[in-house]
């Protein structure tokens, strides 16, 4: 490799350099200067970090294109998802700052490593190799696993690490084997080469190994039946985590995985589709059923998020270019509510502590009633109601569905969107009309303002959303 | 000759000791059964002509990951009677477990069969004229260099992930300093005194 | 070693493989004999004894008397011990020990083995010397042996370390990791020793590399549990470490096996740093000389370069204190690992920017 490739090759892969080096730079800066000064110039110096990679690989990256021999992709998909990974994971740090003061858990790793999961997270929605998809995954998941149970003395929490990590370990391992028994069959590791032997004609060994590709990242996004961990480490690790947990991993999970099935085994539509097609219905009803008789708010998000990954993959199963539009337009959509949702969950703080239970909530709209507006509009927007932007995303997704012909998945994905209404009405009936008195301290600045401007951008947002709808339906009438 | 009779020797100890490592009743035996395989496992490197991998096999895992393992293992006080009690009421699924395994296995070996392409897709185990070394540091440093990289990171992640989750400082205990215990002059440490008959040094 | 098959056919060329081997290793006993008995003099010397001098004319012949009594005595094995294991670790040092010394080039083309990973065969057997000693501690069932166990499995997996990145800035001047390779870009007179480093010349690289042999002249100290590291055996603490139970051939096997280990690394701190066979001055004149005579003078050089730096290793466990096991720690990860990076990195820098690169 000359210096010219080597150059060609990193201005490609500037975000992950600055994130890369700004984690080690910032690990020295806060090894070297002790104190709670460090902590915070830490923390700011991350939330600047995390949103200049989003915002580099807008700007700062000119070219799109393949580096390192093919192991690594930059286009458009990766160009999208990096800056809503990188802007979420900022604001994800922003609403932790006030809980790890309040809970003393101020310490500089937290930044450090959720700079390099959100490093992993990048090379995850840029990998185009079988080894440059696992290391992505790796790093990312080995960081979740420690911000899962980075409060050391909770037992919930360290419980949610080690069921994380353990769960995550079993997952990693199906997906390497799939990815050995694709290599095995296929000859190479990279993606452009394995379409190349997927367009020779599929054999049983590539669907075999791409059932276990699809298993081990069905773990990573939570789809059912790879769910099970997902409400345990939500409810048990620390609520700023979980709302990392909720949004950027999600995110790269998705992308990875609609990439791996529509780039490489975009041959081999015909036998993943029926797969996705299981997992995502799966999804939707344990979401939807799984939420109806949580009490806990967490756990609740937890099913919810399970629900949403199953719309997702109704996208990714119309394996269109509708599909992929509508499911990056969801999953922004659904980023924006959840991480609006979590804002609203690290206000529930009372003189006490965090509470996490929903009865707390019981008739906050009285008391605080941008609170309540808040967690009313987000509740609706996540659970798909009429009109906000949230019930666009499922339109979208169900359009493409439609458009592909797969009726009856497009049908079930509207029933279960009605099944999850409930719970998120259930949210909303407590915030207006319990009764309560459970008394919430005044939230931190940055809380604040993460909960009512995600809540107010579920309905400001209408406008582009309505420039989207134009637009698909041209699509739509093109293709039909 | 030598060569196959040494394949054979090596594979059969490998085996053997693999087995050995699951019904040794001592954890500890376990463990050196275990080192044992992967001894063996270099013999076959070698034999292959991948010494440099077989020598680094034996630098890293049975010189460093496996004393380390010992280590563990040896000061862990576990009652593997017990542990072992569940073994035969879970031999049922277990088995059955293995056995789809090996069905796997099985078809997945009885259908090799790559695609077209992947003969030519494959890359040469060893390029031509290249020592081991070399080869392994062409592809390591340049073809690979992104991965490489990319398994640094996450071998950091595991450090300081290690690190968050154990290391407590304890307040109170006093550590040494050498900078201060060198930099300490005579004239910090030592006071003379000139002490009368039948006085005390005050107080 | 496939020379002489090929030279000989397959039945004696085994055969003279066998003798060559059954040579070495006799030699190697003989001079180990000798250099106990170094050993111990050199200790009384600094402590102002006499030390042995009763058996044979000046007390040469101490270590074959003290070799016949710890085979005429019985073998001991503790009650509660782990039988097979406790008596095969002394067998897994000496092993080890010997096996070590199959790639070691005393003189030009004598080694029983010229493999091209010699440096990391060595690294690895002398990696693996740690089993013999966590084995032979933990199969004693005892206490005091156990915690000199775990001393030394924490203490010469640090040091491993550090060691590795020192032969790699070894192996970065040679190109190779052939020790005959290693050995020969080094001759040519004193200042081409690795320690000095002028055939890497305009870069000043003996300001890396004298740093480098003083620490691996340390690290071997730590790698052998020689003192001041002498922490898995300290005498005040734990009685005799790991070697608590053992007594007679057991006990004998894990002395010469650990001695063995010393000379090893006083032969690997020769090869690495000083030159191994080449003579201190420019020699050239020995090509013409009869072959025997030539090899006998490298071999002359390298014997009296292993010898000197054994007489280092007794004169520092005559002089220094032992450590206390952090600062042994501290030593070991905090100051000789960085440093010891930043010299790989120096000299490779060197060897790129500089004249071979």
């Amino acid at each position: 490799m000359t210096a010219d490739m080597l150059s060609q090759d990193l201005s490609l892969l500037i975000p992950e350099l600055l994130l890369a080096g700004g984690a080690m730079a910032l690990l020295m800066l806060g090894v070297f200067m002790k104190g709670e000064g460090a902590n915070k110039l830490v923390q700011w110096l991350a939330v600047v970090l995390l949103a200049g990679a989003g915002l580099a690989s807008l700007f700062l990256v000119t070219g799109e294109g393949q580096a390192f021999d093919g192991g690594f992709i930059f286009d458009g998909l990766a160009r999208f998802s990096k800056v809503a990974i990188g802007v979420v994971a900022a604001i994800a740090l922003l609403l932790a700052m006030p809980y790890l003061k309040a809970e003393k858990l101020g310490k500089i790793e937290y930044s450090v490593l959720m700079t390099l999961a959100v490093t992993g997270m990048f090379m995850m929605v840029s990998a185009n190799d079988l080894i440059s998809m696992y290391m992505g995954i790796e790093l990312q998941s080995l960081s979740l696993y420690v911000l899962a149970a980075f409060n050391r003395d909770s037992l919930r929490a360290s419980e949610a690490g080690l069921k994380y990590f353990v769960l995550g370990a079993l997952s990693s391992g199906l997906l390497l084997y799939g990815s050995s028994l694709v290599y095995g069959f296929a000859g190479a590791t990279g993606f452009n080469e394995i379409a190349i032997a997927v367009q020779s004609g599929p054999s049983v060994g590539l669907t075999f190994g791409l059932v276990f590709v699809i298993c081990g990242l069905a773990f990573k996004v939570s789809a059912a039946p790879f769910h099970m961990w997902t409400p345990d480490v939500y409810e048990g690790a620390p609520t700023p985590v979980t709302a990392f947990f909720a949004t950027a991993p999600k995110m790269a999970a998705i992308v990875l995985l609609a990439r791996v099935l529509i780039e490489p085994f975009g041959g081999m539509v015909e036998q993943w589709r029926d797969v996705i097609w299981i997992v995502a219905v799966l999804s939707m009803g344990i979401g939807a059923f799984g939420a109806l008789t949580q009490t806990n708010i967490k756990r609740l998000m937890a099913y919810s998020s399970i629900s949403n990954m199953g719309y997702a993959l109704v996208a990714i199963a119309s394996a269109s270019q509708t599909g992929l539009w509508a499911l990056l337009v969801y999953m922004i959509l659904y980023m924006i509510g959840v991480i609006g949702s979590f804002g609203a969950i690290l206000s529930m703080r009372t003189r006490e502590g965090m509470v996490e239970q929903i009865s707390d909530l019981a008739g906050i709209a009285q008391r605080n009633p941008g609170l309540g507006w808040s967690i009313t509009a987000l509740m609706f927007s996540i659970g798909g109601l009429p009109f906000m932007v949230g019930f666009f995303g499922k339109f979208f997704v169900v359009f493409a569905a439609v458009q592909e012909g797969m009726l009856i998945l497009a049908v079930l994905a509207v029933l279960f969107s009605v099944v999850g209404a409930a719970y998120y009405l259930r949210v909303v009936k407590t915030v207006w009309f319990d009764e309560g008195e459970v008394e919430f301290v005044p939230a931190a600045v940055s809380v604040y303002w993460v909960t009512r401007l995600a809540g107010l951008a579920t309905v400001l947002l209408l406008p582009v959303i309505g420039w989207l709808v134009f637009r698909a339906y041209s699509v739509g009438l093109a293709t039909l | 000759m030598l060569a196959t009779l040494a394949f054979w020797a090596f594979s059969g100890v490998a085996i053997a000791s693999a087995f050995m490592v699951v019904i040794a009743r001592n954890p500890v035996r376990s463990v050196l059964f275990l080192i044992l395989a992967f001894f063996s496992a270099a013999g076959l490197f070698v034999l292959l002509g991948a010494e440099f991998l077989a020598m680094l096999l034996i630098v890293v895992y049975v010189g460093a990951v496996a004393v380390l393992f010992l280590f563990v293992v040896m000061m862990l006080d576990i009652d593997f009677a017990e542990l072992k009690q569940g073994f035969l009421s879970y031999l049922p699924l277990g088995g059955a477990f293995a056995l789809v395994l090996a069905a796997l296995l099985a078809m997945t070996v009885a259908t090799w069969q790559a695609s077209d392409q992947a003969q030519s897709l494959r890359a040469a185990a060893m390029p031509d004229g290249m020592s081991n070394i070399e080869a392994l540091g062409t592809v390591i440093y340049d073809q690979y260099v992104y991965f490489f990289q990319a398994a640094g990171l996450v071998l950091l992640v595991a450090m300081i992930g290690a690190i968050v989750l154990t290391l407590r400082h304890k307040d109170g205990v006093k550590r040494q300093s050498v900078t201060a215990q060198v930099g300490r002059d005579r004239k910090e440490a030592i006071e003379m005194l000139d002490i009368k008959p039948g006085q005390g040094i005050g107080e | 070693m496939s020379d002489l098959v090929s030279q000989f056919g397959p039945l004696w060329g085994t055969l003279a493989v066998l003798g060559q081997i059954l040579g070495f290793v006799i030699v190697l006993l003989i001079s180990l004999a000798f250099l106990l008995l170094m050993d111990r003099k050199v200790w009384a010397a600094v402590q102002m004894r006499k030390g042995p001098n009763v058996v044979g004319a000046f007390g040469l012949l101490q270590s074959f008397a003290d070799f016949f009594k710890f085979v005429f005595k019985e073998i001991v094995v503790p009650a509660g011990a782990d039988r097979s294991l406790y008596l095969l670790a002394p067998l897994i040092t000496l092993i080890l020990a010997f096996v070590t010394w199959a790639v070691v080039p005393v003189a030009p083309g004598w080694v029983i083995a010229d493999i091209n990973v010699g440096i990391l065969y060595l690294f690895a057997m002398s990696s693996l010397g740690v089993y013999g000693i966590i084995i032979g501690g933990w199969a004693s069932n005892s206490k005091y042996p156990f915690l000199g166990a775990l001393r030394s499995a924490a203490q010469m997996v640090s040091y491993e370390v550090s060691i590795g990145f020192i032969i790699v800035t070894v192996l970065l001047f040679a190109g190779s990791m052939s020790l005959s390779d290693i050995v020969a870009i080094q001759d040519g007179g004193f200042w081409n020793w690795n320690v000095l480093s002028f055939h890497a010349w305009p870069m000043p690289m003996f300001l890396v590399m004298i740093p480098m042999a003083v620490i691996f002249f340390i690290s071997a100290l730590a790698e052998t549990n020689r003192p001041p590291f002498d922490l898995p055996e300290a005498e005040s603490e734990l009685v005799a470490g790991y070697q608590v139970e053992y007594s007679s051939t057991p006990y004998l096997l894990f002395m010469v096996g650990e001695y063995l280990n010393i000379v090893l690394m006083c032969a690997m701190t020769t090869i690495l740093f000083f030159g191994g066979w080449n003579s201190p001055i420019p020699d050239g004149f020995v090509d013409n000389w009869p072959y025997l005579a030539a090899q006998a003078w490298h071999f002359f050089w390298f014997a009296a370069k292993v010898v000197f730096f054994f007489f280092m290793f007794a004169m520092v466990k005559a002089l220094v204190p032992r450590y206390r096991y952090d600062q042994l720690m501290r030593l070991g990860w905090k100051i000789f690992l960085p440093t010891s990076l930043v010299a790989v990195a120096l000299v490779g820098a060197a060897v790129v920017y500089g004249p071979q690169g």
